[in-house]
Order: C-alpha cells, then structure tokens, then sequence
C-alpha cells in the first residue's frame, strides 16, 4: 500500500506519489502524471469509482509507460497466448504483477463494464493472474491488453511461458492421497478401539468383521496413498542408493503383510491402525515441505528477459515480428528502454546501451553508427534503427546460455543431512532385524519372525521422516516473510554448511541507481547553463548524469568543442572557455587520494568546484562484510575496476577482488574456490552471473522486484533483505542443529520400541501409541524450536 | 447386536460419500484459489446487479 497522505504534500488521488506540479487535475482531485489522471478519467467514465473507495490510492504510478503491443495482433503468438480459442470465444490467463489489493481485484473482475465483448473475469490473487474469457470478434486481445494497460494494470507477457507452465504443471494427487491415508486411519482406529478395550465372548464375531473391514482399508492405504514409497525405494535401489524411502517401504510392507497375516489366521488384530497412521503422518510431511511460490520462478532463462516480439520495418512500414521469426537482414525499431533482441548492426540513430545486466558494466556505453550490438542490451535514449546479423537463437547472448557449462547438470550439491543418516540407519535397522530373528529361531520359530517383524515396524523411521520437512517448511515460512525465497526445503541445509560468499558488483550490492550526484562548491544561474551547454554536447555518462542534475536549461551554442576521452571537454560557449574534467584535465596531475570520481568545473580559469559521484552500496553491506572472519568473501565483478579502492573498505583483502570478469571467468573463479574444498555462495543477479550461480553450491539470485526477471538459481532474494544475510545464515544452522535434536529423540522413541521388539512381544496397542506420540512430539519441538530460533536471530 | 454390521456399514458408507465430494471437490477446482474468494466477499455488490435483476 502506498503512503497515506501527509498534510503537507498533495499526493496523487490514484497513486499516492508526491505530486510534484499541480498541472494534472479533474475533479478537484491532484494527480502526479497524464498517464493516472487518464486512469481516473476513464474509471470515473465508467463509473467505477468505487475504486478507490475500498483503499487510499489503490493505483500503481503511471509515470514510466511508452508499451506497445501491435505484436498482439499476430496470429502466431495468438496462438501461443491464449488457453483456448473456438474463433469466437478466448479464454487467456495474464501475468500482472501490480495486483496488489483489493481494489485491484474489485475493478479487474469489473473489466465487462468497459466492454461488455469481456464476458468473464476472475483474479488469482496470490497468483496474481487474470483469467479473462472474451468475444474474440469484438474485442481483440490487443484491445483488451490496450484496456489494462489503460486502466494501469499492464499485464507482463514476456513471462506467459512460465504462467503456462506452472498451470500445467502436474496437480499432484498427493492431496487425495492424503485424504484416502486418512479417511481411512480414522475408520481403521475406530474399528481397533473395540479389540483395545477387549471383546466379550459374545463379541468375538464382531472381531473378524472388524479384521476383514481394516484390511480393506490397509489396502487402500498401501496400494493407493503409499505406492509412491515402493516405486521410489525400488528406483533407489536400483541406482544402488540407500535413501530413507527404503527402511519406510520396508516398514509399510511389513505391517501390511503381518496384519494380512494375523487376521486371516486369527492370530491377533494386527496392525492397521499403525499403518494408516504412518502413511497419513509420512504424507502430511511430504505435503508440509512442497512450498510453491507462485508468483516466483527459479527457471528463468533469456527467453523471459527478451520482449515477445520486436517492430521490423518492411517497405517503409513498422510491423511486429515475433522474435521466433526475426532473421538476418530485418531491420529492427528499438525505443528507449527496449532490448534488443538479436546481435545487430547499428544503422541510425544514438545508441546509448546499458549492458548492466549481460555484462554487469554499471555504465552505459555509447556505440556508434555501423558497431556490431550483442543482444541484451537496453537502449536509453532515442529509437535506433538496427539490422539483424544473427538470430535470436545464435546470438552471443543465447549462446552463452547454451554453453555446456551452463546447462551443466547438477549432481555435485551436497547431501542432505537425511540422506547421509538414513544409509547407515538401514542398515543398522535390517542388521538388528535379522540379529533378533536369528537369536530366537533355535528356541521358537514363530516369535522369532514376531521378533524380527516387529523391529521392522517399530523401527519404521517416521519421526526421522518428519523432522526434516517440518522444520524445513517452517524455516522456509520464516525466510519468505522476510523476502528471501528458497527454491525448495533443501536449500536452508545447503545454506547452513556455506562458508564462502561470492558476490558480483553491479545490481548486487550495488542498486539500480547507483551513483549520487553532489555538487561542491557555488554556481549562479549563467555559469550552470554555461556548464550545461558543454555537457550536453557529450553523451559520455557523467555528463549525461550533469546534464540531468541541472534539469531542463536553454542549450547556447558551443564552438571549439573538444573531447579528450577519459579526461575531460572543453568549448568556447558565449564568450566563456569552459573546462570540464578529471583532476588530470583541470590541474594537470592525477589525484589518487580521491575516493570517488570527481568531475571539476572551470570557466575562464577560474575554479568553481567539483562534481562529487558516489557510489551507493546496497544498504547492510557492512554488516554482510562483517561476516569476514567466520566467511570468506570474494567480489567479482563483470565491471572495470574504478571502485577498487571504495570497495577495499568492504572487502579488505585486495587479493578477493577481481573486475573485468566474463561470465566464463566468473564460473571458472567459483570452480577453483571450490576446488579448494570451500563451500561456495554466489550472490548475482544479472544473467552474466548465471553461469557462476549454476556453478557455486548455492546462486542465490539478487533483485529489487521477485516479479522481474532473476536467473535461475537456488534462491531469490529481494534486496531489502540484503542486511539480513549473516542473520540468515546463522538461523539456518539452528535448523540444522534443530533436525540433528529432532533426530535423536527419534532415536530415543526407536529404542523403547526396539527393547519390546527383539523380545518378540510388540502388542498392536504399544505400536500404535507410540507412533502418533513420536510424531507429534516431532512436530510440536521442530515448530516451536524453529519458531525460538528464528526470534532469537530477530527474523520474526 | 447384528444392527452393528448395518450401522458400521452405513457410517462406512456416509464416509466413503463425503470422500467422494471431497475428490470432486478437488477435481473440479475448487481448491485451487483459497484466497481470492475471502477478498471477494469483502466487497459490496453495486447497482450493476440491480440493473441485471
């Protein structure tokens, strides 16, 4: 939400920005921009101004929007947008992220009063999408995208793919499972209770009844709701891999067969109850540690950072292309903060592209006419004109991505703390087994395989099942609510064994807008237009950031303008020579005691000052540098080297700090890091970084907003979380610490039940009281024990 | 006592319907927004519906 409003600052009615003119009214109301008021002006139109009656400024600001969407009319990617289509009737779901309460929901399921073509609209909320069912001959999808973009709900499309895929993505029927496991327990413990309390003789017809009714139900459980554990301890077997699922099939197995076994011979009332219960409690864990994000995807590639499709012009006219189809020779428009796409070759125009993201330079870098532009670079600045030289799948960019290295498979992360017991607690389980029935079968055959069954039963490793998911999902909710998001509960372990931070430079401890401009010293109004005249002659990036500082100044007339790269300008403006530079330009010798870049201003060889540019450093960098001594840091970074000596402040070590990396260098740094047994985080955040994020033992992805693109990797990190790091760390080793506590009491339910079970005399009753105990007590000290955890590190 | 067999039977048979509901529940969707519809109730039906009616 917004800001409320401060009785001193008019903040626009729909955004709840400072208004900064008062040029934007309607109806006694204050807007920021055109672009909210055209937003009032059509809601107010429709009369749906109950909009803003549900929340103070539901809007989002309307300042940045030069979106087209003529792509939209293409039938090829009408066809890969929409969910179905009879010619007629469409149905589409859209991504948009600015969905964010519930005035937003309110409006966007009233989209038919704009046009009653739109016959249905429902919200995700959570999802954040739009499921919109229209009349295809009426309203356009281009129309209807025209009409969101309108009323300020621009939906994303470059990331459809990823909406289809998780739509798609298959609906588990672990959910039924767990409702058939415990439909079942509850039937099975009610019919168990009777043989419990004990029958009369007169009762003793109900027992079979009873029996034959609980093996019904143990079928149920075994074959539907605990399958899954068979097929998956037969796959590990087969890879030769001793993983917890084969001690719990095992287990399963064995209280079917002795249960079966028992009834049918009238032996005893077996164990269903037991068994239902296990599957239900092993289900439920399962359940408990598949967190989905839905709104956040670790599997972004280059596709979701390209535009969907790129205006060719063709026998002088502008037509969208999608970017499928792009080919060597078109000749592509690219506006101001678009991407380009495809390598191309620059033909008309200023280029001025802000590599940041591809190669991590923070500066912008200017090319000139007939210089060849790799792809993913963002044009700032005026419409160029550019001719493809490669498609989008051969391009420099892409090929990156395709590169082995990158797509390498990973089969090098570190185990899980389970995996590692659970081999050795197989063992030990069948090796106790087998010992209790070969110590019995001289003197009794039969209580030996009583023996040996029971073991298997009360051995089953349950609570060691249930420990790891629930106090992995519990600290996964702790980190979600303080935006770092893991990929899935395996991650909080991998966190807690790091020892080594890697961290780029450019978006990653520094913020997209980097650099604070300071001017030292005094200028009336004649000597800044003088200063802003030179500059705006130049596009290198810090005149560029002058000339924005002053604002919008009459431009007079240069002559003599000279430019000296890396040094300075000078010209002749109205009279006045005025110099611009470096302490080199201006004074004729370098000062290296500077810790930032200055520029110096002269006119008619009088000094006035200096321009001061300072670097921001991501808020709680200090703190994560603090880490030092437990962790060792290393920052690499794609960038040249200018901030070497800010940086030192942070980074003590020089030897740690390596610039003008590429993205291979970058990989191969991490390799050899780990190579040296050190267990490696990356943080990152611009697809340079993603061949390192793969590489490192844990990429954690760096961004200022989760809905933007982020490569893949093992985590997402908003960076208002940044200062939290060390606490994140320090409180995934308590979980780890909390699993280890967890499995020990296990441990400790396992051996009481043992020292019944090698004597061949489990009753069903010791079974099934000691199963739910174990498990709840599981559950009860891994979720407070997070819970203590987590205040403890201030995370709640 | 045989009207245990018939009562089990029937308690049997009511749980098995209520598991059936819940699958189709399940199937048809219906548990895949649990958030939505608690926001949506919140707001007031306008005269749009008048109009309708």
């Amino acid at each position: 939400m917004p800001e409320t409003l401060t009785p001193t600052k008019t903040n626009c009615y729909h955004c709840g920005e400072e208004c900064l003119t008062n040029a934007y009214q309607k109806d006694q109301k204050q807007f920021c921009c055109q672009g909210c008021r055209s937003v009032y002006t059509i809601l107010s139109g429709a009369g749906l101004c109950s909009y803003y009656n549900y929340n103070e400024h539901p809007g989002t600001t309307r300042l940045r929007n030069d979106k087209r969407y003529d792509y939209l009319s293409d039938p090829a990617i009408l066809a890969e947008l929409l969910d179905y289509s009879d010619g007629r009737l469409s149905i589409i779901t859209l991504y948009i992220p600015q969905i964010h309460c519930s005035s937003c929901l309110w409006l966007l399921e009233q989209l038919n009063r704009f046009n009653p073509a739109i016959h249905y609209c429902r919200v995700d909320f959570l999802k954040k999408q739009l499921i919109v069912r229209f009349d295809a001959e009426k309203i356009s999808l281009q129309q209807l995208v025209e009409l969101l973009n309108d009323i300020g709900y621009e939906p994303l499309i470059s990331l459809q793919d990823i909406i289809k895929k998780q739509n798609k993505a298959v609906k588990g029927n672990l959910i039924q499972k767990i409702a058939v496991a415990g439909f079942c327990f509850g039937n099975v413990m009610l019919l168990s209770f009777p043989e419990y309390f004990g029958l009369s003789a007169i009762e003793q017809d109900f027992k079979t009844f009873f029996g034959y009714l609980n093996i019904l139900f143990g079928i149920s459980v075994v074959f539907y709701s605990g399958w899954g554990y068979f097929l998956s301890a037969w796959h590990n077997i087969r890879s030769r891999i001793l993983n917890i699922d084969f001690p719990l099939a095992l287990g399963i197995a064995v209280l079917f067969i002795r249960t079966v076994a028992e009834i049918l011979t009238h032996s005893g009332a077996g164990f269903a109850d037991t068994l239902c219960g296990l599957v239900f409690f092993l289900l439920v864990g399962k359940f408990v540690q598949q967190k989905t994000y839905h709104h956040i995807s670790f599997e972004r590639d280059y596709r979701s950072f390209f535009p969907v499709a790129v205006q060719v012009i063709r026998e002088g006219r502008e037509k969208p292309v999608p970017l499928a189809h792009l080919c060597t020779g078109h000749r592509m428009v690219i506006r101001h903060n678009e991407i380009i796409p495809a390598d191309a070759i620059l033909l008309k125009g200023e280029a001025l592209i802000d590599f940041s993201f591809v190669t991590g330079e923070a500066v912008p870098v200017s090319k000139t006419l007939g210089e060849i532009i790799y792809a993913g670079g963002r044009q700032t600045g005026e419409a160029i004109e550019l001719e493809v030289i490669k498609p989008v799948s051969q391009s420099y960019l892409t090929q990156l991505w395709n590169n082995e290295a990158f797509t390498r498979k990973q089969d090098t992360r570190m185990k899980t703390f389970n995996e590692r017991v659970s081999k050795y607690f197989t063992i030990v389980l069948v090796a106790i087994a087998t010992g209790a029935l070969l110590a019995w079968m001289p003197f009794d055959f039969r209580r030996g395989i009583d023996a040996f069954t029971a073991v298997l039963i009360v051995a089953c490793p349950c609570a060691l099942a249930l420990s790891t998911p629930f106090t992995m999902s519990a600290a996964l909710s702790i980190f979600d609510r303080n935006l770092f998001y893991l990929k899935n509960t395996a991650v909080v372990e991998q966190l807690a064994r790091i020892d080594t931070l890697v961290m780029d430079k450019t978006g990653t401890i520094t913020t997209g807008s980097s650099k604070r401009i300071d001017l030292d010293g005094e200028l009336n109004v004649a000597e800044r237009q003088l200063i802003y005249s030179v500059c705006a002659n130049s596009i290198h990036p810090l005149s560029r950031m002058i000339c924005h500082y002053f604002g919008d100044l009459d431009k007079i007339s240069t002559s003599g303008y000279r430019e000296i790269p890396g040094k300075g300008i000078a010209a002749m403006v109205g009279g006045y020579r005025v110099r611009v530079g470096s302490d080199e330009f201006i004074f004729g010798q370098a000062n290296p005691g500077n810790l930032t870049t200055r520029v110096h201003l002269m006119i008619d060889e009088i000094y006035l000052g200096y321009f001061g540019f300072h670097h921001d450093y991501r808020a709680g960098l200090e703190q994560v540098t603090g880490l030092a001594p437990d962790y060792k840091l290393y920052l690499l970074s794609g960038d040249q080297d200018h901030e070497r000596t800010e940086l030192l402040r942070f980074f003590p070590d020089n030897g740690h700090l390596f610039f003008s990396q590429s993205p291979q260098q970058k990989l191969d740094r991490i390799r050899q890091l780990q190579e040296q047994g050190l267990k490696v985080m990356m943080l990152g955040d611009g697809l340079n970084d993603s061949g390192a994020l793969k590489q490192s033992d844990l990429g954690v992805a760096v961004t200022d907003n989760v809905n933007n693109f982020s490569p893949g990797s093992d985590a997402i990190m908003d960076g208002r979380a940044f200062p939290k790091l060390p606490a994140f760390l320090r409180f995934s080793k308590d979980t780890v610490r909390i699993i280890h506590l967890s499995f020990l009491i296990s441990l400790t339910y396992n051996v009481i039940g043992l020292s019944y079970a090698v004597t061949g005399t489990l009753s069903p009753l010791i079974a099934a009281v000691l199963m739910p105990l174990s498990t709840a007590t599981i559950i009860s000290f891994t979720t407070l024990a997070t819970h203590f955890a987590a205040k403890k590190r201030e995370l709640l | 006592m045989s009207i245990i067999y018939f009562l089990i039977g029937c308690s049997v048979l009511l749980a098995l319907v209520f598991l059936g509901a819940f699958f189709w529940a399940q199937r048809s969707g219906q548990n895949d927004d649990l958030y939505t519809p608690g926001m949506r109730i919140l707001l007031d039906d306008e005269e749009e519906n008048r109009v309708k009616k």
